[in-house]
């Protein structure tokens, strides 16, 4: 049996040592009326034969030669050696650090995650992570809830749907308000969002850019939050901040991110990574593991996991979240991809996502009928245009000749049927925007 | 080791892209631009090679440690699996593909194997349906006591109360807290569930107990047939925590004994990696009542052989992950069912139970196991019997450390002082369990002789016993503070 290394000869001696006659006789205590009513699984196969059947279906999923498909998870170049480091089994065959002696390898390395995640966001405090952007948004605002022990909710609509959905479905059981802003053609409307703030908030919660893509300073809607006693709260793209202004500039209390793009492969929806950070007066509000650093008997500086009076397994029910783990090895990931780049790096990709979609923004629009959504408003990587169209027909026309356009604002926003969501990243090359760009001008033709 | 923003020169080129022509400032109003610099490292990729790899070296992992720590199942994880999840065919995949009309037909190998792992699982655990978005164990957990809360509202049931017997893990009574219930304790007796005590605690306003069978001592609960009567007579539902699967597989199924939810960690039972503390994948099950209430989407199959996502169930609780799990964790666990088969998968529960009872009777001349009777997959003893020469649990763990060997869990579960949890799983051999007895043995005979041998412990790491009341003060928590 492949990966069990008992032969017959040691169960024979261990059954011995044991004093049972036999392995069966261990499961007694399962009664015959106890026993499965069947147990009907196909028959173990070798390494070779299952990896065959693996490549087989890998293959089914079929390439297309050019995607502008983002929605908040993009397709980005991962250096090689966030593979190969990641994939030393020191890191990845090890658990949660329970304990830090034999662990300082993943202690150290989620300390300097932390450390990177807040150079990003600018905000002092960092956790270990989260399961992906939409966990951590609700965990932050939980935060909110608790410090304020206000139970209404501010969301602009333009934040992510699927993080919306998300907010909607661990509300129920809460008793917690919900109150959505409408977005503004794909703008923020900050008025609008300032005016929903009353002395019930507990959290203004706006996404930079938004899910349209638009980017917005925040400022002034952080200050009226702050007066009105509610907790302000920004989900951001991390790999934009190294050009965009922080969450701490703004004035945020908490910032979140969905951490995928550093690092980490597409990979149909997971393994991601919520990144979360917060002011100094939201630190034990935070839930999840968090490293901190302190020294040995001997004086030697070391890491271990700190603040552990806020979780489950010390405080049960009374815990701050019921998260257990932490992505730590998509934090491994997040920080090598960090380190490689380096500041530089990191600048010039999130240029080059800019330059890609305002070049994309500009052939699109030089189409007859296509136009911005969102007009003049500044934007990032992504953008959203409207077409004379519903925007299924061209992503069904175009994703049968290869080409994935983008992403059907409809699915999540009435009235936008003919709206489609165009995201860039340095991998996207000039050509191929030109050739997408006459490829959707005869498709609307 | 320094941090690694210590050794950032300035100007040092990494792994850059080519300069753009345009920036941020050519494109963006100046309001909206960042004032500072990230001030992330300036590195060569030999800086950052060397740097992670000397930190890996400070690491235990199971490829290079025995590590028994009970409760985690920390079996080898075997190698083609990681292979298979990185296949670019996967790992390329965008999610929201399948959401555009005509765009399914490009990842039906994905949601091939969404559907066929769901439907592998079903007969795991003769459940009528699963699904893989929760992406832990506790978020299995939040997900699945979410369900039991839907299941009562649609029923128009007045349900306020979750039971949670003390031997639980401790994110059962959060995760029965987020999902908005009170949580009562029941106090277990010689170790399990006894149906006198559930009785005074039960009444019509429970809506479900949460029960880990095997429980966390590794003991089976004799009374279950007793227990799924009790809760079925006020319908309270019963929740199975799978964080003890590996103990059970194809000796029993929690659907056919008469659980209506349950979540299983495939980073523990189906030998996906723990990657350090995740990430892990906690998919849940339900039996047939339950299957409206399950998130969506659901992986579903036409006629045609094609597979599609279906939104459509009005009953659902809706959205708990993004997509559809942790897809890349959900393919190892997938390739690790394949390989062993069904009887692979037993082999692999009856090998994990023989492991742990043998280890149980090498140890128990030497160390108090409290309820020393056929244990299932892990058991627990306890350092009590060391009391004398005032030598803990925290000191035996750290003297293993220094023997090369993962410390069990310690101190849980909280019913028995001083614990000692081992698991040691089925992939480990005869003579790795020998020798880890051995050295444990001698362990506390030495600790007898010289007890300070053991409270110095340990001497050969990186770092020796750290102070856990300065970082909780201090709150250094990045390179910044």
């Amino acid at each position: 049996m492949p990966y069990v290394p008992h032969t017959p000869e040691d169960i024979r001696r261990m059954l011995e040592v044991i004093g049972a006659p036999s392995v069966e006789s261990l499961f007694a205590e399962i009664g015959p009326e106890l026993r499965p009513k069947s147990f009907n699984l196909p028959k173990g196969e070798s390494e070779m034969d299952v990896l065959a059947h693996m490549e087989e279906l890998a293959e089914k999923n079929v390439r297309a030669s050019m995607s502008f498909l983002g929605a908040g998870f993009y397709d980005h170049h991962i250096p090689s050696a966030v593979d190969a480091l990641s994939m030393r089994s020191e890191f990845y065959t090890a658990y949660t650090p329970y304990q830090p002696e034999a662990s300082q390898g993943s202690l150290q390395a989620i300390f300097e995650y932390q450390t990177a995640v807040t150079r990003l966001t600018g905000l002092p405090y960092a956790n270990a992570s989260v399961y992906d952007g939409g966990t951590a948004l609700f965990e932050a605002a939980m935060m909110a809830v608790r410090h304020t022990g206000r139970r209404k909710l501010v969301v602009c609509e333009a934040v992510s749907p699927i993080y919306r959905v998300m907010l909607n479905t661990y509300t129920t059981n809460l008793h917690l308000t919900l109150v959505t802003v409408p977005h503004k053609k794909g703008a923020c409307d900050l008025a609008a969002l300032a005016a929903a703030i009353d002395a019930e908030t507990a959290a203004v919660i706006v996404q930079n850019p938004n899910f349209f893509g638009t980017v917005a300073d925040f400022t002034a809607l952080f200050d009226a939050t702050r007066a009105a006693g509610a907790v302000s709260i920004v989900s951001v793209y991390p790999v934009l901040q190294a050009v965009l202004k922080t969450p701490a500039e703004m004035g945020a209390d908490i910032a979140t991110a969905e951490g995928q793009s550093l690092g980490l492969p597409l990979s149909f929806g997971g393994p991601y990574l919520g990144v979360m950070t917060c002011s100094k007066e939201l630190i034990r509000q935070m839930p999840g593991r968090i490293v901190g650093r302190t020294v040995d008997t001997q004086g030697r500086t070391g890491y271990v996991l700190t603040l552990q009076a806020r979780e489950q397994h010390i405080r049960r029910q009374r815990a701050t979240s019921n998260i257990c783990s932490n992505q730590a090895l998509c934090a491994l990931r997040a920080l090598l991809y960090l380190c490689l780049v380096g500041q530089e790096g990191l600048t010039r990709t999130a240029n080059l996502c800019l330059e890609r979609a305002h070049y994309a923004a500009e052939r699109l629009t030089a189409i007859p009928g296509v136009e911005l959504l969102s007009g003049c408003a500044p934007f990032g990587n992504e953008f959203a245009v409207t077409l004379p169209v519903n925007a299924y027909q061209v992503i069904d026309k175009l994703t049968g000749r290869g080409v994935v356009p983008g992403f059907p604002l409809g699915r999540y926003y009435a009235g936008l049927e003919n709206a489609l969501l165009v995201a860039c990243t340095e991998k996207t090359s000039m050509e191929s925007i030109g050739i997408f760009a006459e490829m959707l001008r005869g498709c609307l033709k | 080791m320094n941090t690694v923003f210590k050794s950032s020169v300035p100007g040092r080129e990494g792994i850059w892209p080519a300069k753009p022509e345009k920036s941020a400032a050519d494109l963006l109003p100046g309001a909206l631009l960042r004032g500072g610099a990230t001030n992330l490292p300036s590195l060569s990729e030999l800086d950052v090679v060397r740097h992670f790899t000397n930190l890996s070296r400070q690491n235990y992992g199971v490829d290079g440690n025995f590590y028994p720590l009970g409760s985690c199942t920390m079996k080898y994880n075997p190698k083609f699996a990681e292979t298979a999840a990185a296949l670019p065919g996967f790992t390329r995949l965008h999610p929201v593909l399948p959401q555009l009309k005509g765009a399914g037909r490009l990842c039906q190998g994905a949601l091939e194997v969404l559907y066929e792992t769901e439907r592998l699982l079903c007969e795991i655990c003769g459940m009528k349906a699963f699904t893989l978005q929760p992406m832990a164990g506790a978020h299995g957990e939040l997900t699945g006591v979410m369900i039991i809360a839907a299941y009562h509202r649609d029923k128009g049931n007045k349900k306020t109360k979750i039971i949670v017997p003390d031997s639980a893990h401790g994110t059962n009574p959060a995760s029965a807290h987020i999902a908005g219930f009170d949580v009562v304790n029941l106090t277990t007796r010689d170790g399990i569930i006894e149906p006198d005590e559930l009785a005074k605690v039960l009444d019509d306003d429970v809506a479900g107990m949460m029960m880990t069978c095997p429980n966390t001592l590794g003991l089976f609960e004799r009374n279950l047939p007793k227990i799924v009567e009790m809760l079925r007579s006020v319908d309270a539902l019963l929740y199975y925590d799978g964080a003890n699967l590996n103990a059970i597989m194809g000796k029993m199924r929690v659907g056919d004994v008469g659980f209506d939810v349950v979540h299983l960690n495939l980073h523990k039972t189906f030998a996906t990696p723990h990657g350090g503390g995740g990430p892990g994948a906690g998919p849940v099950g339900v039996s047939e009542r339950l299957a409206p209430y399950l998130p969506i989407s659901r992986v579903e199959k036409l006629e045609d052989g094609q597979f599609f996502l279906n939104y459509d169930y009005p009953k659902s609780i809706g959205y708990i992950a993004p997509f559809y799990g942790n897809f890349g964790v959900v393919l190892k666990a997938y390739a690790y069912i394949l390989r062993l088969g069904g009887a692979g998968l037993s082999r692999a529960t009856e090998c994990a139970v023989l492991a742990a009872n043998y280890l149980r009777k090498r140890l128990d001349k030497v160390l108090e196991v409290p309820f020393n009777r056929t244990c299932m997959h892990e058991f627990v003893a306890s350092a009590c019997n060391m009391s004398d020469c005032h030598v803990r649990a925290l000191d035996i763990a750290k003297a293993l450390l220094d023997r090369g060997y993962h410390a069990p869990t310690i101190y849980f579960p909280l019913i028995v002082k001083e614990a000692l949890m081992f698991e040691p799983t089925e992939t480990e051999s005869l003579e790795t369990l020998d020798t880890f007895a051995d050295d444990l043995i001698d362990i506390l005979k030495e600790a007898e002789k010289d007890p300070e041998a053991l409270t110095g412990a340990p001497r050969t790491l990186p770092v020796t016993r750290l102070d856990e009341t300065r970082a909780a003060r201090n709150m250094e928590l990045t390179d910044d503070l």
